[in-house]
Parts: structure tokens; sequence; C-alpha cells
């Protein structure tokens, strides 16, 4: 006995089972640990995703900054030269100073110093005026003392060496139009204003001169075909008017010329033939007594930005008034208001519908009209301001002051396109004649107001979910009290997985089955349709009727539970039956023709691939989801309370629905929850089964836009971190948000329930 | 017995027949949609007889037309009234056919809308005949001469069909020079052209390192020389075989008359169905079918086999179930065995069990944005930096697809393996440790193999709906048509990081985005009927390792 143990003890305690014991304890240790860090891995790698999304929107609802680069004076051999405009460039390296000396001073944006100083060929003439930023348009027209017009040209251009490597910014001063000057005042009589826009084939200058008079010259260049000549045509215009003027602008190919006058009131002229320019319309932008102190067009030439001495930035668009019936007329959209002093300094954004406003006493803002977002408000300089420009890419803002400091800005305000507005409410769109809920998130060129309303996209996401519902809901609930509570469990067995495999099937090919063949063929046999809603449970409850009718020797042959093996035929002749009729269906009643019938008799929008389709398509799929949930449901609910209610004497459907029913409630519930999760997130049917336009309606016959189709139609083409790729996270993270919740909400009902079932 | 309708409502009867007419038709409408989508898919390749017939249009123009009735159809007399047609007030009903006429080249469209009434002296010519082309779609016609080196060697008057068996030997000569051709291109110069690229990025990663030595850039001279010969040997092959492809050519006359020589290269196949008996339509038959399965597609997708979208599909759902298994079966592990079930875990697994209700476009947003952008453009400038600008892995394709999937099929698996471990009675993990067994050790020895039936129904359930994922796909990694499989003869063999095609994407693409989407859709039916196949194998795998695996508990539980 000793020997043994001791034998066994020494076993034990043999090198080779302390080494093993070793290792086993290690490896149980590994293990313990290699699985929980595995597991912690994975489940940290799920909900990086709901982390990545907020990570990728956050900045959507970020604040813009702007932070001070540098502050230096003007150079002293400058003193005393007045800027009339500073240009800045794409790089943020270089910017260039006209000043009424007839200079073009180059400097760096770092230093301050200047690089390079040019001298335009004046004549001896004094420079009186100068053209207002256009975005998108290079070329400056000077207003001088005589009536004369120089135009400018400053570019930049990257340079490279011999090797690829980049040198820097080399800035370029050049006449577009040679260096001799135009006449724009055939009496020679000084520019007090000027004001210059492209047209198709050359540009027109419009000046004021003496008090306030208009005078317009258009210019046509032509180009000889054989040798590359260019010859100026000129033709000459009179506004028909004896009013005088404080400025003057011509929209895009001079179809409208606003000429404001200092009684704060505005002139639209209609302007399209320059010989035939006609008054349209006598607008009051500011009070009596205010002032307009500057007009600018945004981005795009189609809306006005004109500030005022009450520290207000309007905007403006000719549209069609009462709601797109009346007349077209200068229209006011929105207001802004920087503060209570007169804006001073006006300048749009080059590539976004913004723009920067300064007031005279150096508060600043920088804003987005689309959105109505006012993106920074502070005040940037102590005196008045005399310049300010934002570069191309409004990353950069240079601000002078009237002692002559020069303040430049770094600004980072990479999304001002969104606000709570622009995302969900009625914007006012240029080109628009009212508010309205839009998605359209690109155009065909760069001046393209992008219009961001998720509501549409919303709104359609709940439009397909809810026809999808219409016909899901009915039929797998039914279904599932069906095979519960009636079902012969040698059927159930079968009938089951048959619907579950439903929801195996890829919604790619419910897809492409509601748009290659369910759209066409409800199109062609519309009413047909209709009879088999109408029909199917008519004819259903007929053949119960007929059957309860039969001898009962015969009924008995069917064993309880079995009917639905019966009603196959049933089914199927009632949905032959009802397309068969359709067309005759569609002569009786419909004129032979329902669709046209529709839109002519009706005025209702037909659209092949509608509602109806997705409805049914997406309804197909979501009908097993609810109904093996309900199902499961419905089946575990204790027997011993439908046995106790049909021993008191209940019929069947009387226990199922007083008793079986209620107490299965919120596994209903849930289930119809789920199902709906998965309608709103659905893809692919809704991609393939309607027109993908995002409508504000709930018209059966329309298709819409939902939020995931919105992305798999956009995503591909949306630039890496641009506001619209991250809108369509936004989208993704409201899907994502959407169907978790409500997820979440029918699991944490189901498992209560299930907590009741196991308590009776 | 008779049963008055009063009492027969009071008993809640009609309710009950709703509910089971409900049944039936949920029933009724899965299989008739599977059964629907397998006649059209299948009838596709069957050889349909030829008709040809004069059409009198609208207009009062006639033409012959030749081709393969494609439907039938009922149409309201006012329907066609509204578009324009004179028809008798007291035709309330019309029947209209479509015809597939082929001959894109000479009619500028295959298809043909006529009312039966305006057709006139229907046959059925034993000699008409069609080839299957490899641009331009189907030619009908018939067949009077045959063309060699562009000079007519025979000829035969219209009706006769003596010179049918050395076309159809000539067709056979072209087809297999073109396998040649096919074989030279894919394979052989495919991968010089293979070899070269990965030439230019060594010399540029030598540039970039800084080790652009004379020797190393001599090395990489010699061997650009090498694969530069080669190449040229096989250009000059190429070029001697492209000019033996084109030598033939047949003549034919189309229904309405118009004569077309057309070029053997163009064509695939040629056969006259009005003269082929039941056995040699079935041939051809299965030919047809197993060109589907295994032939790439042509004619922008319309024509010809799906084989990339299936191989890519396997590739995908293959590589995605490398990742998910051991990940899913791990985090399932954790949560039943390891992690302490309290509240925290209790939520783990309500989150994990909802991610599953998560829309796929979710995560293809977030595959796009995380794994494409943001962790392939940063492997792109630790790894890959000579090929840049041209992305490797910063841009979409098979291994960030594969991952992408893998994360939305985790909770099927996770969820499945912790049903699995938690059908395993207690007394057999306590019978296990009273023996002195670790907790790693009964983990590894008792419980994991009683649970694999549950983890393999988890894997295959996420591989089926892995299969038929698309949303997501579209943003990670699918295209319509990839130049190169992901597997291929070059090392590493498996390119992770190429785009790819699949099933499903497939037939969106080719339903939604074809210009011929009416020739295209007998194939969008055959492509859908892979993919439902592919799936209820799978599933119905899964729901038999299911029920074996409940048979087995039920022994345990005794």
């Amino acid at each position: 006995m000793n020997t043994e143990s001791s034998a066994l003890e020494r076993e034990l305690n043999s090198e080779k089972s302390r080494r093993r014991r070793k290792f086993r304890h290690f490896a149980d240790g590994f293990t313990r640990y290699g699985i929980g860090a595995g597991g912690l891995g994975v489940i940290v790698a799920i909900s990086l995703i709901f982390f990545y999304l907020v990570y990728e929107v956050v900045p959507l609802f970020q604040n813009a900054s702007i932070e001070e680069i540098a502050e230096y004076r003007v150079d002293s051999q400058q003193t005393g030269e007045q800027t009339l405009r500073l240009v800045a460039e794409e790089q943020n390296e270089i910017f260039a100073r006209i000043t009424d000396a007839g200079k073009v001073h180059f400097i760096s944006v770092e230093t301050g110093r200047v690089l390079e100083s040019l001298s335009m060929p004046l004549n001896g003439q004094q420079i009186t005026s100068i053209s207002p930023t256009i975005a998108g348009q290079d070329t400056l027209a000077l207003g001088l003392s005589d009536g004369q017009v120089l135009q400018i040209d400053i570019s930049f251009r990257v340079e490279f060496d011999d090797l690829g490597n980049r040198i820097g910014v080399a800035p370029r001063l050049s006449y577009p139009y040679g260096k001799e000057p135009l006449q724009l005042d055939v009496e020679g009589r000084s520019l007090n204003y000027l004001t210059r826009q492209k047209t198709r084939d050359g540009f027109v200058l419009g000046g004021l001169v003496a008090e306030g008079k208009p005078v317009i010259l258009k210019v046509r260049a032509r180009e000889n075909m054989m040798t590359g000549e260019v010859t100026l045509r000129e033709e000459r215009a009179q506004l028909p008017t004896d009013q005088h003027y404080q400025k003057l602008l011509f929209s895009d190919d001079h179809f409208y010329t606003f000429a404001a006058r200092a009684d704060g009131k505005l002139d639209v002229f209609s302007s399209r033939n320059l010989n035939s320019i006609e008054k349209m319309q006598e607008a009051q932008i500011v009070p009596e007594g205010e002032r307009i102190t500057q007009i600018r067009f945004q981005l795009g030439n189609e809306s006005l930005l004109i500030g005022d001495s009450l520290g207000q930035i309007s905007q403006w668009i000719i549209a069609r008034t009462d709601q797109g019936k009346g007349p077209r007329q200068l229209v006011n959209i929105r207001t802004l208001k920087l503060g209570d002093q007169p804006i001073e300094v006006l300048e749009p954004e080059h590539r976004r519908k913004g723009f920067v406003a300064v007031d005279s006493q150096g508060r600043t803002g920088i804003y987005n009209t689309t959105a109505e977002n006012q993106v920074i408000d502070t005040y940037l300089l102590d005196h008045h301001p005399v310049a300010a420009v934002i570069s191309p890419r409004a990353s950069l803002l240079i601000l002078e002051d009237s002692r002559g400091s020069f303040l430049t800005y770094a600004v980072d305000n990479p999304h001002p396109e969104t606000s709570a507005k622009s995302l969900w409410g009625k914007v006012w769109y240029e080109g628009y004649d009212q508010p309205e809920y839009i998605w359209q998130s690109s155009g065909a060129d760069n001046d393209y107001e992008p219009k961001f309303s998720i509501t549409p996209l919303a709104l359609g996401t709940l439009k397909a979910a809810f026809y999808a519902m219409l016909l899901s809901v009915p039929l797998a609930i039914c279904g599932a009290m069906y095979t519960a509570y009636f079902m012969a469990p040698a059927v159930r067995k079968k009938v089951k997985p048959v619907i579950e495999l439903m929801e195996a099937l890829p919604t790619v090919i419910l897809g492409f089955f509601a748009g290659l063949f369910l759209a066409p063929f409800f199109e062609m046999h519309m009413p047909g349709l209709f009879a088999l809603l109408l029909l199917m449970p008519l004819g259903l409850v007929a053949f119960g009727f007929a059957w309860a009718q039969l001898p009962d020797k015969l009924r008995y042959l069917v064993p309880d539970g079995w009917h639905v093996i019966l009603l196959v035929p049933v089914v199927l002749f009632i949905g032959w039956f009802s397309f068969e009729v359709s067309q005759p269906l569609e002569v009786l009643f419909f004129g032979g023709d329902m669709r046209s019938w529709l839109s002519n008799d009706l005025g209702i929008t037909y659209d092949q691939r509608n509602a109806i389709v997705v409805g049914f398509a997406m309804g197909f799929a979501v009908i097993p989801t609810i109904y093996s949930i309900a199902e499961d449901a419905l089946f575990g609910v204790p027997k011993s309370l439908s046995h106790g209610s049909l021993a008191l004497g209940a019929t069947a459907w009387q226990t199922l629905i007083y008793v079986i029913l209620p107490t299965a409630s919120p596994g209903i519930f849930s289930a119809v929850m789920i199902g709906m999760g998965r309608a709103v997130g659905e893809t692919m049917i809704v991609l393939m089964a309607t027109g993908n336009t995002p409508v504000m309606n709930f018209n059966i016959f329309e298709g819409m836009r939902t939020l995931a189709a919105n992305i798999a139609v956009e995503m591909g083409e949306s630039a890496v971190d641009s506001t619209h790729y991250r809108i369509l996270f936004l989208a993704a993270l409201v899907l994502f948000g959407f169907t978790f919740v409500v997820n979440t909400l029918a699991e944490l009902v189901r498992q209560r329930l299930r907590k009741k079932y196991s308590t009776l | 017995m008779k049963i008055s309708m009063k009492n027969w409502v009071k008993s809640g009867s009609p309710w009950i027949w709703l509910n089971a007419g409900a049944v039936t038709i949920s029933v009724v409408m899965v299989l008739g949609l599977i059964g629907l989508i397998a006649v059209r898919g299948l009838a596709h390749f069957w050889p349909a007889d030829l008709h040809q017939a004069l059409v009198t249009d609208r207009s009062g123009q006639q033409q012959m037309i030749l081709g393969e009735q494609v439907q039938v159809t009922q149409i309201t007399a006012d329907q066609l009234r509204n578009a324009g047609y004179q028809v008798d007030e007291d035709i309330q009903l019309l029947e209209r056919q479509l015809f597939k006429i082929g001959n894109r080249d000479l009619y500028g469209f295959d298809f043909r809308w006529a009312l039966t009434r305006e057709l006139e002296n229907i046959e059925y010519p034993r000699h008409a005949t069609v080839l299957e082309r490899r641009e331009w779609g189907n030619y009908y016609g018939y067949l009077i001469g045959i063309k060699e080196d562009g000079r007519l060697i025979a000829e035969q008057p219209l009706g006769e069909n003596i010179l049918w068996d050395e076309a159809q030997k000539r067709i056979q000569r072209a087809v297999g020079i073109y396998w040649e051709i096919y074989n030279l291109e894919r394979r052989e110069i495919g991968q010089v052209n293979y070899q070269l690229e990965q030439l230019r990025l060594a010399e540029r990663r030598h540039e970039l390192r800084g080790t652009d030595t004379p020797e190393n850039l001599a090395e990489l001279a010699e061997e650009r020389a090498y694969w530069n010969d080669q190449y040229a040997e096989m250009e000059a092959r190429l070029a001697e075989l492209y000019g033996q492809f084109s030598r033939d050519a047949l003549v034919m006359m189309s229904a309405d008359g118009q004569r077309s020589v057309i070029g053997l290269h163009h064509v695939v196949r040629g056969f006259q169905p009005n003269d082929m008996n039941v056995f040699q339509k079935m041939g051809h038959y299965f030919a047809k079918l197993w060109e589907f399965v295994s032939e790439d597609p042509r004619e922008a997708n319309t024509e010809g086999g799906i084989f990339p979208a299936i191989f890519g599909t396997v590739m995908m759902v293959l590589i995605m179930s490398v990742i998910v298994t051991p990940f899913g079966v791990m985090a399932a592990i954790y949560l039943r065995e390891y992690a302490k079930q309290g509240l925290l875990t209790r939520t783990i697994r309500i989150a994990v069990n909802n991610l599953a209700g998560v829309p796929s476009i979710v995560y293809g947003v977030f595959g796009l944005g995380f794994f494409v952008y943001f962790v392939g453009g940063n492997l792109d400038q630790l790894f890959f930096p000579e090929a840049l600008p041209s992305p490797t892995f910063g841009t979409p394709g098979l291994m960030w697809a594969s991952l992408t999937l893998a994360l939305l099929t985790l909770p099927v698996v996770i969820v499945a393996t912790e049903e699995g471990l938690s059908r395993i009675p207690r007394s057999v993990r306590e019978g296990s440790l009273a023996l002195g067994a670790t907790k790693a050790e009964t983990l590894w020895r008792v419980v994991l193999p009683m649970a694999s039936p549950a983890m393999m129904t988890g894997v295959i359930l996420a591989v089926a709906r892995a299969a038929g994922e698309v949303a997501p796909l579209m943003l990670v990694g699918v295209v319509k048509l990839a130049p190169n499989l992901p597997v291929d003869g070059n090392f590493p063999f498996l390119h992770l990081d190429r785009q790819f095609m699949h099933l499903g994407f497939h037939i969106y693409d080719v339903g939604f985005q074809s210009p011929n989407v009416e020739a295209a859709r007998p194939l969008v039916y055959a492509t859908a009927l892979m993919l439902v196949l592919v799936i209820a194998v799978l599933n119905l795998t899964a729901i038999a390792i299911r029920n074996r695996l409940r048979e087995k508990y039920r022994a345990l539980d005794m």
C-alpha cells in the first residue's frame, strides 16, 4: 500500500509528469486568454462598424474653424497706394494685390514679402473702378478716368523643374484683349463703377459715369478660322431709364441687368436683346433710408447676394411668383444677418454656394446659402475693412484693414452644405419657384447647387416598407395562426421549411423577378391584379362554405389540418381566373386601356416600376421573417391555456382570438418589427423594382428611392470624404440605428414573452 | 350535414379558411416563383423552331420575317387604337406575338412584335439556319454559298442544303482555331504581360528604395529582353492564327432576301432547328447548357456563359468562410463558456443577434470606407508604393469583399454555434471535468466535437447568405466584367486584390444595366436559377445537419 502510493507519488512528481502538468496548465490558461482575446476582438470588430460610421459622419456637424496664420504691414514702398482688389490662388502660397497706382504686387502669403511688382499700361490715366469678383471668371476689368477699360488676367501656375520636383507657384499677368484699352464711355467721362460679365462669344461691360448714368458695351470676339486673328465687334446699348444708379450687374449672357439705386431699390431689366431692353421690376431691397452696400453674384451667376447697411445679406433669384404660376420676378429667397453694421466686403466662394462678408467693424461671417448656414462669425479686424479675398479652395482668407495691415487666416470649412435644415427641411434652391424637398446630389457642371434633402429618401424608405408590410403582415400572421394552431403536424413539418426557404432566396432574385417580370405583367394586367385582391378572400370563403355543405362522408376524407392542400387548386384557379378576366374587365370598365385611363381621367402618374411591384416583391421577402417568428410565438403558447378555453366551451376560433393571440401578441409584435427592419434596409429589391426617382408622395402607382438604394446607386461615384460621401454615411448610420433599435426592442419583447410563458 | 350560413359564420370558419388560404398563398408563391425561374431559365437553351411569315404592318409595308416565337399575348383593342392602329369597332381583344428575328446588323433590332392577324403564310422551312455569332447576336437565314479567302468556292440555290455539311466542317475548324487563339492570348500572352508589369514594378521599387544600381537595372533589363522576345514570338504565332481564322466565310440570305457574307471567325455554332430530331435537340441543349456554366460571357454579358461569375462567387464565399469560421466560433465559445454570464454578456448577445438584422448595404458602406479606403489605402502606402498612384489594395477587390461579407455573416455563425454549445448538457462537461480534464481539454475534446454540427450549420447558413448578398458587394469589389479570374498561373496564384464577377451582381447587371435587356432576359433567368440552386442546396444541407444534430441530442437528454 505504502510502496504503491509512493510509486504513484513518484510517478506524479516525476520530471515528466510535472512537465506535463505544467504544459496542461499552460494550455488551459492559453486557451482561456486566447479565446477571451479572440472573442472580445470579434465583438470589438463588430462594434467598430458603429464607431466608424459615426467617425465618418461627425465632421458633417462640426463647426468650421478659422485660425490666424500671419499679420503684416504693407510694404513701405507701397504706402499711399490703395488696394482695389486682392486675388488668391489654389495653392495658398501667393496672392496678388491690385492697387489704384496701376500696379499688381505679388505677395507671399506666409511672410508678406513682395515677390514681384508689375505695372499696367495706363497711358497716364487713373484707375477709378474695378469690376466685382465673379466666381469662376479670372478676367478683371479696370475702369479708367477717361472712360476707357483695360482688361487683365491674373493667373498662377505650379512650376516643376526638369526632374519633376515642384519649384513653386509662378504668377502671371496677361492682357486677354490686348494692352490697348477699350472706350466704354464715348464721351470720355470717368468710370465711377464698372461691371463685366462674359457672354457666349465675348463679354459685356457696364459702367456708371457722372452721377450714375449707365453706359453699356457689348463686345463679341470672333476668331478668323484661317489666321487665328481675333477681331472684336462692339455694340452699344442704353438702359431705358433716367435714374441714377450706384451699382450695376449683368446676369449670364446679359439675360438680366440689375441696377441698384441710392434709395435701396433695385431695377431689374430684361436685357436679353440689348437693342430692346425693358424694365421688368423695381424691387425694394432694403427699407427706405437704408443703403445697398454690396452686390455680387453667387457662384453660377444665378442668384444675387446683396449686402446692406443693416448688416444683412439677402439672396435673390429670378423665379416665377405664386408657386410657379405668376410672372418671372426677382424674389428674395433668404436673408442672412451678420450684425448691425453695414456690410462692407462681400466675396463669393469659387466652388461652393457660399460667401464671406465683412462689416464696417471687422465682424466677419462665412456662410453657405443653400444650408442657410453661418459657419464662421467672429471679429477678425479692429478697423474698417478695405478688401478681402477667399482662395479658390476656400481654405485661406486674406483681409486688409484701413491701417494697411494684412491678416491671413486658415479656414477649415469642409462641409458647410449640411445643416439640419438642408438635410431635413424644405429649401429654396436656385432655379426653383418655391422651397422644396429635393435629393439631387450631383450635376453636370461645377457651379451646380447640390441638393441634399434626405426627407424624400426617408419618405421613400417608409413608403416601400409600408406597401411591403401591407402585403406581408396579413399573409404572414394569418399563415402563422393557421400553421401554429390548426395545421396537422405532418403538414406543418413540410410547410414551415418551404416558407422559411423563402427567406434564404437572395433578394437580387426577387428584385430581378419584380423588375423584369412583375412590373410589365402588372402593367398589362392591372385590372386583373385588383380583381385578384378582391376575389381571393371571397373565393376562399366561398370555397369554405361550399365545403361545409358537402356530405360528411366526403368531408371526412380530408382530416383536420389538411385543408391547406385542398386550397392549392383553389388559389391557383382564382389567380389564373383573375388575370384571365383582366382584359375583358379593362375593356368593360376602363375604356380598354387602364393606364391611359389612370393618367387621363384620374390624373395619376403611372410608372411601370411602382410601389405595387415593390410591395409584392419586398412583401414576399418579408413574409418568411414575420411568419417564422410569429409562428414560434403562437406555437409556444402553453397548451394548457387553449385546452382550458376549449373545455369551457369556446370554439377553436374564439380560443385562438381571445386566448392565444393576446398571449402571443408581444411575439407577433416583435415579428412585425423585425420584418419592418428588414423591409427598411432592403436594397436590391427596391433598386431593381423601382425607377429610383426620389418622390415625395405615397402614390401607389409611382416608384420611390430609398435610403439603402440611394447608397447603392451613389456611393461608387462620390469622392472620398466629400460632403456627399459623408451624407451617404449618414444615411447608412440612420439605417443602422433604426434597424438596431427596432431589432433590440423586438428582442427585448421576445425575451419577456419567453419568461412569461415559462411561468404559465 | 348542411349548415346554415349564419351558424357557419358564427363558428369562425370563414376566418379559419382565410388563414389557411394565407398559408396556401405563401407556399404557392414560393414554389411558383422557383418554378417560373426554372422553366424560363431552362427553356432558353432548347433550340426553338423557326417560323417564317409574311408580316404586313399598319402602314401596309410587307416584310418576310424568320425567327423564334418568344411570346404570345392578348392585348386590348383600345390600347392598339391609342397607339394609332386601325381596329374595327366590334373587336375587343387581339392576339400578338413576339419574334426573335436576330440579324441585328441588318435590321437594327433583334425582336419584333406582330399582331397575329398581320401574319400570313406561316411556314417552318426545313433548312432555315441559325448562326450564333460573337457579335451582333444570332443570324437567321439560309445558306447559299461558301467563300474561302474571299473567293466563292461553292454555291447552292435557295431551298437546297447540299453545302450544309461542308459549312459545319468549316465552322468546327474555325471554332478550333478560336480556342487556340484564346489559350494563347489568355494564358501565355497574359503571363508575359504579367511578368513585364512585375518588372516595371520592380524597377520602380528599386528607384524608391534608392537601390537602382546599374547591376540591378541591368538584371531587370536582361529579364525584360527575355520576356519581350517571348512576346514577339507569340505575337507572330498569333498573327498567323488570325490569318487562318478568317479564311472562310458563309454567304447567307435572310428571309427578306438580303445577302450577307458572314466570316466564320464570328461564328460560334450553326444549326438548323427545324431539321433536328428530339435527340439532336437534346444534344444541342446540353451543349448550350455546358457552354453556359463553363464559358466566358460574350456580347456585354448577354450571351455565352457565366463561368467567371460562378468562379468569383465560389472563390469569394470560400475565402469568407475561412475568415468567418474561426472568429465566429471563437466569439461564441467566449460568450458561452468563458465570459461571466451577466448583464454585459447578455447585452453583447442581443447586440450580436441584432447585427444580423442590420441592412447589408450598411456593411457595404463600412467595408468601402474602412477596409478599402482606410486599411487598403494604408497598405498601399506601406507595401506597394511602387504601384502608386494606381492602387493595389486601396481599391475594391476580392479580399475586401470577402472580409465585408465575413463581418456580415459573423452573427449567423456566432448565434448558431452558441445554440449548439448551449444544447450540450451540463452533465457531459461535468463528467469530463470530474475525470480531471482541464477546461481547455474539455472544450477541445468533448464540447467542440459535439458542437461541430451546429458550427457546420452556422457556416453553411453564412455561406448561403453570403452567396446571395449583392448590395454590399457592389461597393466593395464586384464588377460587371473582370478581365482575369482571381486565380491564375502567375505567382502568387491567388490574387486577392483583383475585382471579380458574382452571380447575383451578374443578374442585376445583365437584367438592368445591359443595352439589350430583351435579349438578355432568358440568360438572367438561367443565372437566377443557378444561384437559387446553389443556395437551396446549401440551405437544405444546413437543415439536414440541424435535424441530425437534434436527433443526437434528443438521445443525450434521456
